[in-house]
């Protein structure tokens, strides 16, 4: 039942539009990856994932200002929708449910070693 | 300023992806990406900055972020012409009996031509299986004598030598050949009947002939002879017959050398060519003639690739000339190309042939296809005047006048289409039929793509032909004017409909005036007197010597039964007598050198048999010995002669000096469209049919059940094969009364599309009138009057076409009918007959939408908007 799919980077973008809540657009989403998570973030990459999570119904975009270093282009500025914060509240709660399924002892064993 | 001071990412690059990007992200990314760019040249310099930038691009370029391949475009377009369907679907519908009219009658018309198209192009194609054909020639002589001319394909087989010898350089290859004859081939207990020829041994490669079995080159060998692959698997089944040896007509044996694939013959002159002998075989009598007089076989031969056809018929013409003295003998070549579709001679020189019927039918087929299409063209504009509202409303509401002529167009169209369909389907249920009527072997070729494109290309032709009076009239409305009611379509605007509703009539009233006249000639010819009785006359073919041998016994045998009045012996069916020669007499001129008799070996009971009257002197008689050089004339052939008495006079025929001791009525035994010909009896000669009649009293079944044993028993070795006489003389009209019933079915054809054209404009005219009649009826006006007034304006367009019809057919007929000798005359009486039904068909057609309309309520009329 794939009900909510969001892939592993989607998760990630998604997750940083909510940090930067009401400054997420492409720059500063890819700033925000390169600098918590510690790993480059490509334009393409990026703007790939921001199209379909706004496909998906879980961010929606509005225009922004255009300033001088952006020659004047618009921000696309991203936001969170229901559909996609119910999106991560799944991902997350499966994630905890996996978690707590993991026996103890699994942990031990591999420390063992 | 500071701008142009800034420095810009590579060109190329924002280019390239300014290239691929969507459309939609373009700005927002492009916006990114200099942002990225200037912090980067800040921080890492230019370089690195350029760097990176070119990078990211080559990094965006990936599916979620390239545009779709089609790009941004209205999807108002689809919708558009979605609509256009639609909305002439639903047109369609809403006006059933319209459009059922136009869609049959397009189908019919579409169904005729097609039928035509496929006979034509069957025609076009005959004999074009042989790889050579363009370098074949057929040898023909031509005779002239005192002016006039003949040509014929039936050539002395001495003439091949010197072909061979003298001018050997301009041929790749030259083989005579014999008519097609019968022959019973017998293997174990089987025995089967079946033609072909003898022939030389180059045959089978000039008309490149291909090899099932064996080695089809083997014919410079009497011995070894060529089947078919259909005889081959009649004898043998599915074995290789190769080697095998086959008994012929019971009286010698041949050895099989080589079977070829008669399936790509069929479409050819060859058709009937089961086997081929080699032409040196002892048996082949025409390889022994020597005479340059005995016209006997057919020469093709094949052009060495330099040689010209009319040079090198020039340089041969004179071959024969000084080997006959009667008359001036020429030969020339023919191509075998036109042989078929041009094989008519008059007077010496070629005078078309087949292809005057593939003209005569591609007229017609382009004819039914004109009054289709114009019905078509009369519904559709007529219906499209009550569509001026339409028009207004979907122009006031935006649309553009290119869009409405789409519209038109479009509808149009599916019509067309709508109707190829059917016709196609018409065709396939019909094509049976028409194989049968003109006996031929067509098919619907579904997967060849001209057809296609042919019939698709008609149909958009026909949709857009029909579809553009509304388009580029209707389109051009005003619609404040068509709105306020205050458009009207004046008279002009149904004067073309009136043009060719006259044109459609003169058309169809000129087809079925030619075909009455095939028919009265038809019948004229079969009303004329055969000289003889047909009727229970029978021929059987005398092919083996055991029933030449018996043949007394047989005879005794077949009279006993008491079934048979008559029975003789004859060289000819008295369906056909072929042979023709020259007779010499006391006192003939010069003149007369080109006037041939037809000559026919009989026995004495030939005239009781065959039942004909001797109009002076005496019949044949067993019992006088020197009837042996006694001769009979028919009566042409008497006044021909001039001679004041015949009788007891000697003449010269074939060298042998002959008594003339009778005149016989004169027998129709050629064409019947023909004067009659000289024929002549004698009792010399060789005799190779039977000739009998049943008894009238006797059922013919049944005498047929009881002689064939009796012949059975005398032939052991050929199946009892017999023809019957009226059947053989029926089949001298097969021609005519083939082009007759095609021409009757096109014909009515024609007349019905023209009437259902004419249904549909009455029916519409009576509409449009409605109110009118209604006013008219609550005045007073009577059923008849009304009746009146809607049929008067049709019945005056079918008059003018009558008018205009009449002496267009009188003339073409007349062309027609001279072209035979013997033919029927052509009345006014008749022509005014067909004009008055005419006239009476088109009245009856209206008046069934005029009277209709006439006896409706004037209150439901008047009450209706």
């Amino acid at each position: 039942m794939k009900k909510y799919q969001l892939g592993e980077f989607e998760e990630i973008v998604i997750l940083t539009i909510g940090v930067l809540y009401n400054d997420a657009y492409g720059v500063s989403i890819k700033k925000e990856i390169e600098t918590r998570l510690s790993r480059k973030v490509s334009m393409g990459a990026l703007h790939t994932a921001l199209k379909r999570l706004e496909d998906k119904g879980y961010i929606t975009a509005h225009d922004g200002e255009g300033t001088e270093e952006r020659a004047g282009r618009p921000k696309k500025y991203f936001q969170i929708t229901a559909l996609g914060k119910r999106a991560m509240d799944y991902t997350r709660s499966t994630r905890n449910d996996l978690w707590d399924a993991i026996p103890k002892i699994a942990f031990k064993l591999s420390g063992g070693h | 300023m500071m701008k142009k001071t800034r420095s810009t990412p590579p060109a190329l690059f924002l280019r390239f992806f300014r290239w691929f990007c969507n459309p939609q992200l373009r700005d927002y990314i492009e916006g990114d990406l200099f942002e990225l760019y200037r912090e980067r040249e800040q921080q890492q310099g230019k370089r690195r900055a350029d760097i990176s930038f070119c990078f990211d691009v080559l990094l965006l370029c990936r599916p979620g972020i390239i545009r779709p391949r089609q790009p941004f475009r209205n999807p108002n377009y689809f919708a558009m012409y979605k609509s256009y369907f639609t909305i002439g679907w639903r047109n369609l519908i809403k006006n059933k009996g319209y459009s059922t009219i136009n869609v049959t009658g397009l189908a019919l018309g579409m169904a005729v031509a097609v039928i035509i198209g496929l006979w034509v192009y069957d025609e076009l194609t005959f004999n074009t299986s042989f790889q050579n054909r363009d370098r074949l020639a057929l040898v023909m002589c031509k005779q002239t004598n005192n002016g006039s001319a003949y040509s014929g394909t039936v050539i002395a087989p001495p003439i091949e030598d010197p072909l061979r010898n003298q001018y050997g350089s301009h041929f790749k290859a030259i083989a005579l050949t014999s008519f097609p004859g019968s022959r019973t081939f017998s293997v174990g207990d089987k025995q089967i009947v079946n033609t072909g020829r003898w022939v030389q041994p180059d045959f089978p490669a000039m008309f490149s002939f291909t090899s099932k079995y064996g080695n089809l080159k083997t014919l410079n060998d009497p011995s070894s002879m060529l089947i078919s692959s259909s005889l081959s698997a009649a004898l043998f089944g599915n074995a290789d017959p190769t080697g095998r040896s086959v008994r012929i007509d019971n009286s010698f044996d041949m050895t099989v050398a080589g079977v070829y694939d008669d399936a790509e013959l069929k479409h050819s002159f060859l058709a009937d060519t089961h086997f081929l002998m080699p032409w040196e075989n002892t048996k082949n009598w025409l390889a022994n003639i020597t005479d340059w007089n005995n016209h006997s076989c057919n020469l093709y031969v094949q052009l060495a690739d330099d040689a010209d056809l009319a040079t090198v018929s020039k340089q041969v013409s004179a071959i024969p000339t000084p080997y006959i003295s009667q008359w001036k003998e020429e030969l020339m070549l023919y191509p075998v190309a036109k042989s078929y579709l041009y094989g008519k001679f008059e007077n010496g020189e070629p005078a078309g042939g087949r292809i005057q019927f593939v003209w005569f039918f591609s007229i017609i087929g382009g004819f039914v296809l004109l009054l289709a299409c114009i019905n078509f063209m009369n519904l559709s504009t007529a219906r499209s005047e009550k569509r001026a509202k339409e028009v207004g409303i979907r122009k006031t509401v935006g649309s553009l006048r290119k869009q409405l002529m789409g519209q038109f167009l479009t509808e149009s169209i599916v019509v067309a289409l709508a109707a190829l369909f059917l016709a196609l389907l018409l065709v396939q249920l019909t094509l049976p039929f028409f194989n049968v009527l003109g006996r031929k072997d067509m098919s619907i070729p579904w997967s060849a793509l001209q057809f296609w494109l042919l019939l698709g290309g008609f149909a958009l032709f026909a949709g857009i032909l029909s579809g553009s009076y509304p388009a580029f009239y209707l389109s051009s409305f005003k619609p404040v004017k068509v709105l306020k009611g205050t458009f009207k379509a004046g008279r002009s605007a149904a004067m073309p409909r009136k043009v060719l509703v006259v044109l459609q009539f003169t058309v169809s009233i000129a087809l079925i005036m030619g075909t009455v006249v095939v028919f009265r000639q038809i019948q004229h010819a079969k009303d004329r007197s055969a000289g003889y009785l047909r009727s229970g006359l029978i021929t059987v073919n005398i092919n083996t010597p055991d029933v030449e041998s018996h043949y007394d016994v047989l005879k005794e045998e077949v009279l006993r039964t008491g079934l048979v009045s008559g029975m003789s012996r004859t060289s000819q069916s008295p369906a056909h007598f072929s042979n023709n020669n020259s007779l010499e007499w006391p006192g003939k001129g010069a003149e007369m050198a080109t006037v041939f008799f037809r000559n026919v070996t009989v026995t004495a009971d030939f005239g009781k048999t065959i039942g004909w009257t001797i109009q002076e002197g005496r019949d044949f008689s067993a019992e006088i010995l020197s009837d042996s050089s006694a001769m009979i004339l028919n009566e042409t052939a008497a006044a021909l002669t001039g001679l004041e008495n015949p009788i007891g006079e000697t003449v010269t025929f074939n060298k042998r000096t002959y008594t003339i001791i009778g005149i016989a009525n004169d027998m129709i035994t050629q064409s019947p469209y023909d004067p009659n010909q000289p024929a002549l009896f004698v009792m010399k000669g060789w005799t190779g049919t039977a000739m009998l009649r049943i008894k009238p009293t006797a059922s013919i079944q049944q005498s047929l059940a009881t002689l064939e044993p009796i012949f059975r028993k005398y032939n052991p070795s050929t199946p009892f094969t017999y023809q019957f006489v009226d059947e053989e003389y029926g089949r001298k009209f097969s021609d005519e009364e083939r082009i007759g019933n095609l021409a009757a079915i096109f014909a009515t054809l024609a007349v019905f599309i023209s009437c259902l054209g004419l249904f549909g404009l009455a029916s519409f005219v009576a509409e449009q009138r409605t109110k009118e009649i209604g006013i008219r009826k609550t005045m007073g006006a009577s059923v008849a009057n009304l009746w009146q007034l809607l049929s008067k304006d049709f019945l005056l367009l079918v008059v003018v076409a009558c008018v205009l019809a009449l002496p267009l057919s009188f003339w073409f007929m007349n062309d027609w009918l001279s072209h035979y000798a013997y033919r029927t005359v052509l009345s006014w009486p008749l022509f005014a007959v067909v004009a008055l039904g005419a006239i009476a068909i088109a009245l009856f057609t209206v008046s069934f939408q005029a009277i209709r309309a006439a006896r409706a309520n004037p209150v439901k009329s008047l009450r209706s908007e």
